[in-house]
This record gives C-alpha cells, structure tokens and sequence, in this order.
C-alpha cells in the first residue's frame, strides 16, 4: 500500500484519500452543486423571460441588484466548481508529481483569471461605468 | 456507466467552452454596444449556434445527472433497475430540455 492509500475509513478522511486532503474537496463539490443548480435555474429563466436579448436590455438586468448580485455568485460559485470538478479527472489520470503540480497550478491560475474577467465586468456594468 | 462518463464530459465543456463564453459575453457586455454586437454575430453564426445548443445541452445533461450523484451520495438507487431507468431518464431530459429551450428561443425570435 503506497502513500494516500489507506486502509480504514477514518484514515482517509483523515486525509490519506487519493487527493491527499481528505472528504473536504468531495463536500465542497457537492454543496457548490446545489447552490449551482438553484443559480443555474436562475440564469437560464432569466435569459428565457427576459422581452429581448438585445445590450440595453442586458445591461438594465445586470445593473440592477435582482441580476449582478445572483450573477456574481453565479460566476464565484460556477468557477470554483468547474475548478474542483477538473481537478478530481486531472487527478485521477496525472500521476506524477511534477506534472500534477503544474497542471493543477494552470487550472487554478485559468479559474481565478476567468472568475476575475467575469467579476470585473459585472462589476463595471452593476456600477454604471456601462452607458 | 455512459452516463458518468456524460457527466464528467459534459462538465469539462462547461468548465471551458461554457465558463470561457459566459465570461466573453459578460466582458463585451460591460465593453459597450460595438464589442457585444461582435459577440451577437459570434453567437448567432451557425457554428456558435452549434456550440450554444452544444453548451445547453450539456447544462442539462449535468444538472440532471449531478442530481442522479447526488441521490446516489445518500446510497439510494443502486438497485440495477431504478439506477438504468434513472440514467436513461437523465438523457431523455437533456435531450427534451433543450429542445424545449431552443424551441423558445428561436420561436419567440429574440
């Protein structure tokens, strides 16, 4: 049995699972797909009842707290999740070290990037930077 | 077995195509009417179509099927019966889901 196997219950969740850090990433997963299902919901109704999906009416929606604010936590929560869920198939086909690492550091540094662009374009719009 | 395959396809095009677009799209919103009619031509051309009916689909297909994991967390449904029907019903429901949104769409011509 190599390192990050272990053979009880307990020594796994202790942080001996396959990742390394036990049952927190694999909860986390779960609960961010809850909040996600309700947020996606949201996103889609929203895109499907709104009159038109021409800029002016977009940015009205975004601009009020009823759109940016699920928005915002459409895009922290979507990108956190999309960053877990990678990881868990990266893990489970990268076995090296050294190449886990990296791969695992790109996915991090693409994830907070691309959360960080959405953020700040809610941000510019919710603020009334957008005409 | 298909359909946790499905699930883990579909989340990586939502991770990517899906994240990277809903990103594009709230940036050329926020960048003015000129950068969101590129995004609009971008969209409505054939292809991104394609990707978008792709991308809903795929929505779909991992909501339902995340539910079906979520259900199966609890140690419910492993019975070979209830668990094929399930995941049969977790592709029917993408497919029909999406049709019904496209239909939507392109019926109500926004």
């Amino acid at each position: 049995m190599s390192i990050g196997e272990s053979s009880t219950p307990l020594g796994k969740v202790r942080g001996l699972g396959s990742a390394q850090h036990g049952g927190e990433h694999w909860l986390t997963e779960r609960v961010t797909s809850i909040a996600l299902l309700l947020l996606g919901t949201w996103l889609l109704a929203s895109l499907l009842l709104l009159p038109k999906l021409d800029y002016r009416t977009l940015v009205e929606w975004l601009r009020a707290p009823s759109g940016a604010i699920p928005m915002t936590l459409f895009v922290i929560i979507g990108f956190k999740h999309a960053l877990d869920g990678v990881k868990v198939t990266l893990d489970d086909y990268v076995h090296d070290e050294g190449p886990r690492f990296a791969w695992n550091t790109l996915l991090l540094f693409l994830a907070v990037g691309g959360g960080a662009i959405a953020l700040y374009a809610i941000a510019r719009i919710a603020f009334g930077a957008v005409a | 077995m298909a359909v946790s395959i499905l699930h883990r396809a579909t989340g990586i095009a939502l991770s990517f195509a899906g994240l990277g677009i809903l990103a594009w799209w709230l940036f050329a919103i926020a960048s003015g009417p000129d950068a969101y009619a590129t995004f609009t031509k971008a969209a409505t051309h054939p292809l991104g179509l394609v990707v978008l009916v792709g991308l809903t689909w795929s929505f779909f297909q991992h909501l339902l099927s995340g539910i079906r994991h979520l259900v199966m967390d609890t140690g419910a449904a492993f019975e070979l019966g209830i668990n094929k029907t399930f995941a049969i019903l977790t592709i029917v429901g993408s497919v029909l889901l999406t049709a019904a949104v496209w239909f939507y769409f392109l019926g109500v011509a926004k």
